[in-house]
């Protein structure tokens, strides 16, 4: 009987030391907001464009934290998807609003001549990419610009085209070799052949 | 020397190097259009710095180095620049680039150029500025500006200078060709390098495939004094890779994300050497190069020095291309090198082999088929890596565990691809992964660049929103301190504010007081009427009047305050006292008027004196009327006697005067002359008569306003009091011998009869008092005082008689011998009395009626209104009693009603009753009432529409003002005399 008691003290004083270690750890050690949102938030596009129905890419991490889907964000594309989806172990989905190809990525482009002025874009960039003044002409930092669009919406002269993004020598990218045509042995000496006469 | 290393792997191409062997090096000829990009190198694009239509010498800078990593860009030949545009540039995408187009003239001049006489003695930064201004960058492949490499030994410590003429490609001879018939210069450019870096060791790597340029080396380099090895290693492609040709010749591996100089080695390739001997000792920038021309399309494969800038078309004419025999052109070695389409691309400072193949030569590449996992590419790679893992990341798009393969390390040489059964397509799956990872990141930094930017403008907008909100706050601060210091200096200063807006607030402030007045003046007379007929309500009414009172009071104080002006202590002229006046001198003037008609008819008396009495009387009349009409509109005159006023009148009425006489002139000499004009000219005249007369008046009235004031107190009056005053005086007298003779008696009654006497004297000084203030020209004395007055003595001296027959009688029945005296003094007493009766109903006969005989129409009115209240009132409870059926209160409401009712009567029949009366009064002179009320009210409108018709001629200076005058005049007679006729009935 003796053994049974000073065995459950011993297991009590345990319990006790190690709930104050792990009470003091939790209190000294605290980890301000959730890691996750910023890993999220580091593979959103950070193009702030909304379509994702939150305010900007970091709500819409926290919103995703907080359970919310994955797919909705467009500029990101299918890619996006996958990373959340590994990232926080779920099933990728396919992108809402079922866009499959990648999104194209576009500029701004303000059409000088027609610009009146009137700062509106300028308040609407997300970013602090269009650079202007009151009644003077605006132009658009191309570096900088994310092309979210919402620049488009406000202009009262609808000067602003979202045009693509023109690859240049530096970012031109190499294509994915196509997949190996399955050809059988008889076939192979008329596709060259073919080719050869064309 | 040769090496016991090696690197892994490694293929054995055929060579196909001997074709173009045979040849000497030839110089291509110039082409008649040169197109220059302006990014030969890796880093940023020169700057342009010709223009369009600029003539341009052989070697001059035409595009200049843009930031750390990029050199200089020369014209390869001297010409024109004809265009600045994009071309099709040697890339593997076949995009263009932008391109400085020149025209060539054929002269081939040069610009004036130098080299260094000797470059030890120059600064190792200047030597290297000169390398860079030399357009010198990396010619074995990718192109990197060597100045960059040059400063490697700035921050690194570079023990191993390699040099690389390995050329393990196939088919390209450019540098066994270079070393063959320049080997002296690459030796002298090796030692400018050497003395840049100072490495202790310089190894010349090449492959045992090239026994005529080893040889041609061996002989340059015993000249020189470097520690200089020409390492002669197996023919194994890919032993001229930068990193196999470093372990291959070390036996040091180059880690992973390094650069060779981080091993103490840097590794130069020797077309770059050979290019720095031209550029460092004869001042030749980079504008040409050797470049391989092989192929089995090609009649003369050879190399050829060609000028940077070529098309390639040219080069290949040159080698005598034949174009059917053509399938492929490549640019690059077979391994590395890229398939383009066109022929005018210009070749550039990385272009080493141009292969113009056949069919035969490079068939297309066969599909592929699956990977077998048969592991061979992995036996090749030089890299050591595991091309078939890589291969499956790659199409399976897993990125990541690619990279983490050092996806990274591949050199692309081809090798696996080369090696591989299933004809896969492996360097460009891994191209395609590396360059899909590339632009991942560029992506990635871009959002993280994004980010920053939308996190700075949100805190940004934050900030400027919390900025404004507290400037909201401060100027809403500043506004209440502001306020309150406005009130502040409100509170203390009212009358200084009063006083800078005087002049408008008068009106106001007189419209205010004489409003008050009015209202108080009805409040008394409601009271008054009130407290008469003991109807309800009058507690409320004093209130009102006491309210009232204290308001009139106010306002007019303040009406005295805002127009203290000229003479703030001046008198304010009793309106009604002038009014008096002038009606008092007016019935005057209609008696001696009468009296003057009267001696006339009879022709008794002195009718001189009359008149003169009558002229008198009309000046005095006018005076008052003047004086009443001055005080009435606005009281300036009645305040002070003004002498710039008094100016200003006389002024007028000498002007007036003048008018008049001048007018009579003309109407004497038009009389004379007998015109037409006369009759209407002698109206002229009278009107200006008229004008003067009021003028005249007018400055009289001013002039003599107090003196008239008083003198209007009348004659007659002042004769009275002093008949008054010698009565009492008379009394006095007879009083004091009473007292007399009482106290000689002994009587008893002696103390109270001095007493009387006492009285009686105070009496008599009080009534001589009145005499002189009557008398007194300054004051003007009301009537009604002297009334007052008349009464108290009457009633004082009635007392007296009294206490003097109670003294009487007392005397009498003691047998006072003084009864006799006594009994006398009583009797003069009382007739004293009798005649002051008589001289208190004479006043009082000549005065207007007294107060409770005047029945207020108004008062009444409101009488009958607050009756037929009470009356609907009561009439109402009855109903409401009625309908409750409560007996007891049924009774007694209609008692209530009937004796309301009877009350109500009374005061309509009052009412009507004085209205009747004066209807009646008015109708027994004709008028009647209503009409005359009408007309009045028109008389007085059409003086308010001529006075403002005067006032606005007057404002804008409309110089013929007589005629509106004149209208005004005769307006404002007609509405005096409605007026007149009206208050008679209405007062």
């Amino acid at each position: 009987m003796e053994y049974v008691i000073i065995a459950v003290l011993a297991l009590l004083g345990l319990a006790i030391a190690f709930g104050l270690l792990l009470g003091f750890a939790s209190v000294r050690f605290r980890v301000e907001g959730n890691p996750i949102v910023e890993q999220i938030d580091g593979m959103l596009p950070q193009t702030q464009c909304g379509q994702c129905g939150y305010p900007g890419c970091r709500p819409y991490a926290e919103a995703i934290a907080d359970g919310d889907a994955i797919n909705k964000c467009p500029p990101g594309g299918q890619s996006t998807v996958e990373a959340l989806a590994d990232l926080l172990d779920l099933e990728a989905l396919p992108l809402e609003g079922g866009v499959e190809e990648e999104p194209v990525k576009t500029v701004a482009y303000i059409r000088e001549d027609e610009c009146i002025g009137c700062t509106k874009c300028i308040q609407a960039c997300p970013v602090d990419a269009i650079l202007g003044a009151a009644k003077l002409m605006h132009t658009v930092i191309e570096t900088e610009c994310t092309g979210c669009d919402l620049c488009v919406e406000p202009c009262p002269v609808d000067c602003i085209d979202m045009l693509p993004v023109e690859t240049t020598l530096n970012t031109w990218k190499w294509d994915m070799p196509k997949p190996g045509v399955q050809l059988i042995v008889t076939d192979r000496r008329g596709e060259i052949s073919e080719e050869g006469a064309a | 020397m040769s090496t016991q290393f090696s690197f892994h792997g490694g293929v054995h191409p055929p060579e196909n190097k001997h074709r173009t062997t045979g040849l000497s090096v030839q110089t291509a000829p110039i082409p008649a259009e040169l197109v220059v990009p302006l990014s030969q190198h890796i880093g940023a694009p020169s700057e342009i710095v010709v223009a369009i239509g600029d003539k341009v010498l052989k070697g001059q800078v035409i595009a200049e180095a843009a930031g750390r990593i990029s050199v200089n860009v020369h014209a390869p030949s001297s010409g024109t620049v004809v265009a600045i545009e994009k071309r099709a540039v040697p890339h593997i995408s076949g995009m263009q680039a932008p391109c400085i187009i020149i025209e060539t003239d054929g002269e081939d001049r040069w610009i004036e150029h130098q080299g260094l006489a000797d470059y030890h003695t120059l600064p190792k930064q200047e030597l290297i500025d000169f390398v860079r201004h030399h357009g010198i960058s990396g010619m074995g492949g990718a192109g990197f500006p060597t100045d960059v490499k040059l400063h490697l030994g700035d921050d690194h410590i570079v023990n191993t200078l390699v040099i690389n003429a390995m050329e393990c490609e196939p088919y390209i001879t450019a540098d066994d060709m270079l070393l063959r018939e320049h080997s002296d210069k690459v030796i002298k450019g090796i030692e400018v390098i050497a003395h840049l870096l100072q490495p202790s060791h310089v190894m010349i790597g090449i492959e045992d495939n090239k026994p005529q340029a080893i040889r041609a080396l061996e002989l340059a380099a015993k000249e020189t004094k470097l520690n200089l090895d020409i390492v002669v290693v197996p023919t194994v492609y890919p032993s001229g890779g930068e990193k196999q040709l470093i372990k291959l010749l070390t036996g040091i591996e180059v880690p992973t994300g390094h650069i060779p100089a981080d091993v103490g080695i840097v590794c130069q390739n020797v077309g770059t050497t050979a290019a720095i001997y031209d550029a460092v000792f004869d001042g030749i920038p980079l504008i040409s190069r050797i470049v391989t021309l092989a192929g089995e399309a090609l009649a003369q494969p050879h190399n050829m020095r060609a000028l940077i800038g070529t098309p390639l078309e040219v080069l290949l004419e040159a080698a005598e291309i034949n174009q059917n025999a053509l399938y492929r052109l490549v640019i690059g070695g077979p391994m590395m090198g890229f398939t383009v389409e066109s022929q005018s691309i210009p070749m550039i400072k990385t272009t080493n082999c141009i292969i113009a193949a056949s069919y035969e030569e490079m068939p297309p590449a066969p599909p592929a088929n699956p990977c077998i996992r048969c592991g061979i590419c992995e036996q090749v790679c030089p890299a050591e890596l595991l091309p078939q893992q890589l291969h499956w990341f790659a199409k399976g798009k897993e990125f990541d565990k690619a990279k983490q393969h050092n996806l990274f390390d591949c050199i692309e040489c081809g090798a696996c691809s080369y090696v591989c059964p299933s004809n896969i397509p492996l360097v460009q799956y891994y191209r395609f992964a590396k360059s899909e990872i590339r632009n991942e990141e560029a992506e990635q930094r871009k959002a993280d660049h994004a980010r920053i930017r939308f996190e700075a403008r949100q805190a940004r907008l934050e900030q400027e929103k919390a900025d404004k909100e507290a400037r909201r706050k401060q100027r809403a601060a500043d506004a209440a301190k502001a306020q309150a210091v406005k009130k502040d200096k409100a509170a203390t200063s009212p009358d200084s504010d009063k006083a800078k807006s005087g002049e408008p607030d008068l009106k106001a402030l007189k419209t205010a007081a004489a409003v008050s007045r009015t209202k108080l003046k009805k409040a008394q007379k409601a009271l008054q009427n009130a407290q008469d007929k003991e109807l309800d309500g009058q507690d409320k009414l004093k209130a009102t009047v006491a309210e009232l009172e204290v308001k009139a009071e106010a306002a007019q104080q303040a009406f005295d305050q805002a127009q203290n002006a000229p003479a703030p202590a001046a008198p304010v002229l009793d309106i009604k006292q002038l009014k008096t006046n002038a009606a008092v001198a007016r019935t005057k003037l209609k008696q001696a008027e009468k009296a003057l008609d009267k001696a006339e008819t009879s022709g008794e008396g002195d009718i001189e004196a009359l008149r003169v009495k009558l002229s008198e009387q009309q000046a005095k009349t006018v005076a008052a009327q003047a004086a009443y009409d001055n005080a009435e509109s606005g009281g300036v005159a009645a305040n002070s006697v003004s002498n710039e006023k008094l100016e200003g009148l006389k002024a007028d009425m000498e002007a007036a005067l003048g008018k008049v006489n001048k007018a009579q002139k003309a109407l004497d000499t038009a009389i004379e002359g007998n015109s037409p004009a006369v009759e209407k000219m002698k109206a002229g005249v009278e009107k200006l008569q008229a004008k003067y007369d009021t003028l005249k008046a007018e400055y009289e009235s001013t002039q003599n306003l107090a003196p008239t004031a008083a003198v209007a107190v009348s004659s007659e009056q002042v004769a009275d009091l002093k008949a008054d005053m010698d009565g009492m005086a008379a009394k006095v007298e007879k009083a004091q011998k009473a007292l007399d003779v009482a106290v000689e008696s002994g009587s008893p009654a002696a103390e109270k009869m001095k007493a009387g006497v006492e009285k009686l004297q105070a009496k008599y000084e009080a009534a001589k008092d009145e005499y002189e203030k009557a008398i007194s020209p300054l004051n003007s004395v009301p009537l009604s005082i002297d009334l007052e007055g008349l009464k108290a003595d009457i009633e004082a001296l009635s007392g007296k008689v009294q206490k003097a027959q109670t003294a009487l009688a007392a005397a009498q029945s003691s047998g006072s011998p003084a009864a006799e005296k006594m009994k006398a003094g009583v009797e003069k007493l009382q007739s004293k009395l009798d005649d002051l009766h008589q001289e208190y109903a004479q006043a009082g006969g000549q005065l207007p009626e007294p107060e409770p005989e005047v029945i207020d129409p108004k008062a009444l009115k409101q009488q009958v209104s607050i009756m037929r209240t009470k009356l609907k009132k009561a009439q109402q409870a009855l109903e409401t009693a009625n309908e409750q059926g409560d007996a007891e209160d049924l009774s007694e409401l209609n008692a209530e009603v009937e004796r309301l009712t009877s009350l109500h009567d009374e005061a309509k029949a009052a009412f009507d009753a004085y209205e009747k009366t004066q209807v009646d009064k008015a109708a027994a002179e004709g008028i009647d009432l209503k009409q005359l009320k009408i007309d009045a009210a028109m008389a007085r409108a059409a003086v308010t529409k001529a006075e403002r018709a005067a006032k606005k001629a007057r404002e804008e200076k409309v110089e013929d003002l007589s005629g509106i005058e004149q209208q005004l005049v005769v307006a404002q007679q007609e509405a005096e005399h409605l007026n007149q006729t009206l208050s008679r009935f209405t007062d």
